[in-house]
């Protein structure tokens, strides 16, 4: 069980999509059963992972390795450390609840659309959990059909439109991604010999500075799409806007952190020559700080609720670019937390807009107003999205932010000065979207028999929320199992930073007892 | 050493002997013992039985170079040579035979065209792929070429009452005709060099000239104008559209798969024979030609209408794939060339199946609109159309994948850059007009309940190729090992 339990993470969701697909169509409640079970089954087995998981350990835990393809040095093989296993939770957690969202949402071709559902779900597993860059590709690309599919077939009106512009944007950086993945193999094999597409194998290359920037860029054209990072985001609006509620969510939550983890977990710890280059340095925080700023711009524009939610993701994730490349312990803690909170956060707002979606069939912002007097709970529940997606204390969305700004600091205070606009211009769209929408007095009469939300919509934010408020109030666990990994990224990338850092604090602070003068001043 | 016909010679000849004879049986059959049209069907056994005889030929030859460890068997003085190459491809022509027999009974009796001849032709076209393969000779090789040639311009031409097929019949007859006589006019200058027409003596010649030698160049030049067309590379790829699109549905997988993979295992003979020593003229040439038709190919195929001109274009785009293999020409590249081809058959044969099955009786089934909402109706037939769309496009993991990763792989591996990052992105455009067929078949509405045309040689045709498609991608390791074991020898 133990040797296997990654294995049966990732698979479980793709053992329900064989059963589901043996029932007959017309089951459509049977079907919409057996999907919430696998589901929640899904997120029951990753369980085990956070008790068995070692925070002493910062090395891949539970690995797994089969030979797959011989001849290519293709392996299966899997593993966590501290930062997949939180994105491997946060997979199967919101997987769930997407699931469960669509409980009344989705009501023509049921069965295609859990299927691909559960399909994506493993697939996006599968991203975080890969320690085979071949295998990382396959499932990276096999997450881009069902999402066109649900975004097609199940969206709304621009779907086919969003649905190819997704894919085509996606499949462009990853295939320049590929060339890039192709390039560290060929290296590899001409300097050790054997072709492998293990990560921990090609980190021991040591490419000349030019060719690594090559690669930086492949990656980054990759990644920074996924992300996206902001001349890269025009499909995420359209993809957003136009998927069903279920699809936006695990889109926002999930999808889009597959770009930031490959920035932490490829980018960096293979390229650290590049990764260090000032100028590209240079450039990804100064596209993390416009995708910031702007994002939030954009955001208070919108008349459309459900697309200032999305221009609000290229906010956000400009946080969470900005603290990997603050390449230091704190930018890259916070980074991950961050991810997790947009995850939270977002996921929660794209349902509170699937909610009234699904009673009135509109998401113009100005049909709403005053909502907080027929639907209670709801602009509670809709307050806590808001609050923990504005960074407010207490709650998580605070954490992760304090933590890349206070990294951000470290590297370089302007960074942190133009990065702290985007928290009180987030605060205003999300201040000014909960004003519009749920105070004051119901404008519009067709608002006036709105239901609250119902025992299985209130389950689907329940977990999120205890989570929000978990991060925000006790984070030390998870500063706790992502210190050793980050700690090993950063020393990969720069290093004695942490040497380093020992000597300074040592100096200022208290000096070693016993130490002599000399090695002080120094 | 003058033996006319010796054990040797006739153990190297069985398959093809196997498959002409076969081909002349089936028409003696055909007005002897099955004159009646519903019987007709009967005929497929015959190319079956023809396929798994002279299968059983090659695997002698297959298991006698292996048990001898034996690179190469030469027979009739050196004018066909038996090696991984030849055995590689000519197992790729008895599967396409194999499958194209038993999808076409049913099509050609909805087209009112079942004629016995159309097996014999089929036979008689693998053949000429058998002496394309094995020739090492350069009137061999002509002589396989027309063959294979000349059958399929009775073959584009079979729907005698449709003028789109006759209309594709004479227009690929003349430019083929016109192709095979550049193609001859280089191989006599090859001749004049060399004195011989053995590929190896041919190889001496040129070897043992200038690299730029006029002479040398202008047989270059010639030659590979012959073979490009033949490979319907941009831009001599004008017939192929148009043939694609008239010739019966059948014929034209057929003449996707077969004739294509017969024509790279030609281009392979006499890139990696005589022409391997004068490498830096024709690779500019070739990348040239191969950058072209991927531009074009993918261009093009993006207005297209028609799913069978759609898939021509996309075919053209394929060969500029595949001869991206042969300019990377390492060991990668040869490996890639050869799994490309084993994939592209299986894939594009597998699209070109589903096409089949679309015509009805009233119904030509060809645009992409007459496959609008075909998930609902046959949720089997959408879902394989999905996978080998996804191939042809190369998303793993699929079987289109595993070529496409060994094409970038060699460019890499030999500095090609350049080329590698249009390669890649050219997926990304194809992507877009191979997911229009997905979303007429997925996203629209459905328009005609006219069920499909299927058969029982359908089905397993289409099962036989999806589950290759998917298979070779998700566990390509003995394909892998396939095709590397066919270089070593």
């Amino acid at each position: 069980m133990n040797e296997h339990l990654l294995s049966i993470v990732l698979f479980t969701p793709l053992a329900g999509m064989i059963v589901l697909l043996c029932i007959p169509a017309t089951q459509k409640s049977l079907i919409r059963l057996w999907a919430n079970i696998i589901g929640l089954a899904g997120f029951l087995v990753s369980l085990p992972l956070l008790w068995r998981f070692n925070k002493a350990d910062g090395g891949f835990q539970m690995v797994e390795k089969i030979s797959w393809i011989p001849s290519l040095g293709v392996n299966y093989f899997v593993g966590v450390d501290g930062i997949s296993l939180l994105l491997v939770m946060l997979t199967t957690l919101i997987g769930s609840i997407a699931i469960l969202s669509s409980w009344n949402a989705i009501q023509d071709r049921t069965k295609a659309y859990y299927a691909l559902f559960l399909l994506q779900q493993t697939g996006m597993i599968g991203v975080f959990i890969s320690l085979d860059f071949f295998l990382f590709y396959v499932f990276w690309e096999v997450v881009l059909v069902p999402m066109y599919f649900i975004i097609g077939v199940w969206g709304g009106p621009r779907k086919l439109y969003a649905a190819i512009k997704f894919f085509l944007y996606t499949l462009a950086g990853s295939v320049l991604m590929l060339l890039g993945i192709l390039t560290l193999y060929f290296q590899h094999f001409q300097q050790f010999g054997f072709y492998t597409f293990e990560i921990s194998e090609l980190m021991k290359l040591n490419l000349p500075l030019k060719l690594e920037q090559w690669v930086f860029g492949v990656f980054f054209i990759g990644f920074a799409i996924k992300v996206p990072m902001f001349p890269f985001h025009t499909w995420l609006p359209d993809a957003h806007v136009e998927a069903p509620t279920a699809g936006s969510v695990i889109l926002a939550s999930v999808l889009l952190k597959m770009g930031t983890y490959g920035f932490i977990r490829f980018s960096l710890p293979l390229l650290p020559k590049a990764s260090i280059e000032p100028w590209i340095v240079q450039i990804l925080v100064a596209l993390s700080i416009v995708g910031i700023i702007y994002g939030a711009l954009v955001s208070l524009m919108q008349q459309d609720w459900k697309k200032l939610v999305a221009y609000s993701s290229v906010s956000h994730l400009g946080f969470c670019t900005l603290g990997i490349f603050a390449l230091n312990p704190n930018g890259i803690a916070g980074s991950v937390i961050q991810q997790i909170n947009h995850g939270i956060s977002t996921g929660m707002l794209f349902l509170i807009v699937g909610v009234v979606y699904e009673r009135r069939h509109t998401r113009e912002i100005k049909e709403y107003g005053g909502l907080a007097h027929v639907m209670p709970v709801y602009s509670i529940v809709f307050a806590i999205a808001m609050l923990s997606s504005a960074g407010l204390p207490l709650l998580n969305g605070f954490i992760g932010e304090f933590t890349i700004l206070q990294g951000a600091f470290e590297a370089n205070r302007m960074w942190a000065a133009f990065a702290v606009t985007g928290i009180i211009l987030g605060a205003a769209y999300l201040l000014w979207l909960y004003q519009r929408t749920m105070l004051g007095q119901i404008t519009n009469v067709k608002n006036l028999s709105l239901a609250d939300l119902s025992v299985r919509e209130l389950a689907v934010f329940v977990p999120l929320i205890l989570w929000a408020f978990w991060i925000g109030i006790y984070p030390k666990p998870y500063f706790q199992i992502l210190e050793k990994p980050v700690a090993r990224i950063v020393e990969r990338v720069r290093p004695g930073y942490f040497a380093q850092q020992d000597r300074s604090a040592r100096t200022v602070f208290e000096p070693l007892p016993g130490a002599s003068a000399a090695e002080v001043v120094r | 050493m003058n033996l006319f016909y010796t054990h040797t010679d006739h153990f190297v000849l069985v398959p093809a002997i196997i498959l002409a004879l076969f081909g002349c049986a089936i028409l003696l059959f055909d007005f002897l013992i099955f004159p009646e049209r519903p019987q007709k069907k009967g005929l497929v056994v015959f190319v079956l039985l023809g396929v798994v005889f002279a299968g059983v030929g090659l695997y002698r030859q297959h298991s006698f170079l292996s048990q001898q460890e034996q690179a190469e068997l030469t027979a009739f003085g050196g004018s066909l040579t038996i090696d991984g190459l030849a055995l590689f491809f000519n197992w790729i022509f008895l599967a396409a035979t194999a499958i194209v027999a038993l999808v076409s009974y049913r099509y050609l009796e909805v087209e009112d065209e079942h004629h016995g001849e159309y097996y014999a032709l089929l036979m008689f076209a693998n053949c000429g792929m058998f002496f394309l393969a094995t020739g090492t000779d350069l009137i061999t090789l002509f002589i396989g070429l027309e063959l294979m040639a000349l059958c399929f311009y009775i073959m584009v031409g079979f729907l005698r009452r449709d003028r789109r097929s006759n209309e594709a019949a004479i227009k690929y007859l003349l430019l083929g005709a016109f192709s095979s006589g550049v193609l001859v006019y280089g191989f006599s200058i090859f001749y004049g060099l060399a004195g011989s027409t053995k590929l190896k003596d041919v190889a001496a010649a040129v070897a043992s000239r200038q690299p730029w030698d006029p002479l040398v160049f202008l047989a270059l030049v010639t030659t590979v104008v012959g073979l490009l067309f033949k490979v319907s590379a941009v831009p001599f790829h004008m017939w192929a559209p148009d043939a694609y699109e008239g010739a019966p549905t059948t014929v034209t997988a057929y003449l996707a798969v077969g004739s294509k993979a017969a024509s790279f295992a030609f281009l392979l003979r006499i890139f990696l024979g005589p022409l391997a020593t004068v490498r830096t003229i024709w690779e500019p040439l070739l990348a040239a030609v191969a950058v072209a038709s991927m531009t074009v190919g993918n261009i093009a195929a993006i207005s297209q209408s028609n799913v069978k001109r759609l898939l021509a274009y996309s075919s053209i785009s394929h060969a500029g794939y595949i001869l991206l293999g042969l300019i990377a020409g390492n060991d990668t590249g040869i490996k890639g060339v050869l799994v490309y081809v084993l994939v592209y058959t299986f894939m594009t044969l597998g699209a070109f199946l589903v096409v089949v099955a679309l015509r009805r009786k009233d119904l030509l089934g060809e645009d992409i609109e007459d496959m609008a909402g075909l998930v609902s109706k046959s949720p089997g037939y959408a879902v394989l159309m999905l996978i080998f769309l996804l191939s042809l496009a190369g998303i793993p993991p699929t079987a289109g994948f595993i070529g496409k990763y060994y094409i970038f792989l060699s460019l890499i591996e030999t500095r090609h850059y350049v080329l590698a990052v249009i390669a890649t992105l050219y997926v990304a455009v194809a992507i877009y007009y191979y997911f229009r067929i997905v979303r007429s078949m997925f996203l629209s509405d459905t328009v005609d309940h006219a069920p499909l045309t299927s058969s029982l040689g359908l089905r397993f045709a289409l099962g036989v190729t999806g589950l290759l498609t998917l298979g070779i991608g998700i566990f390509p390791e003995p394909f892998i090992r396939l095709a590397r074991v066919s270089l070593l020898r």
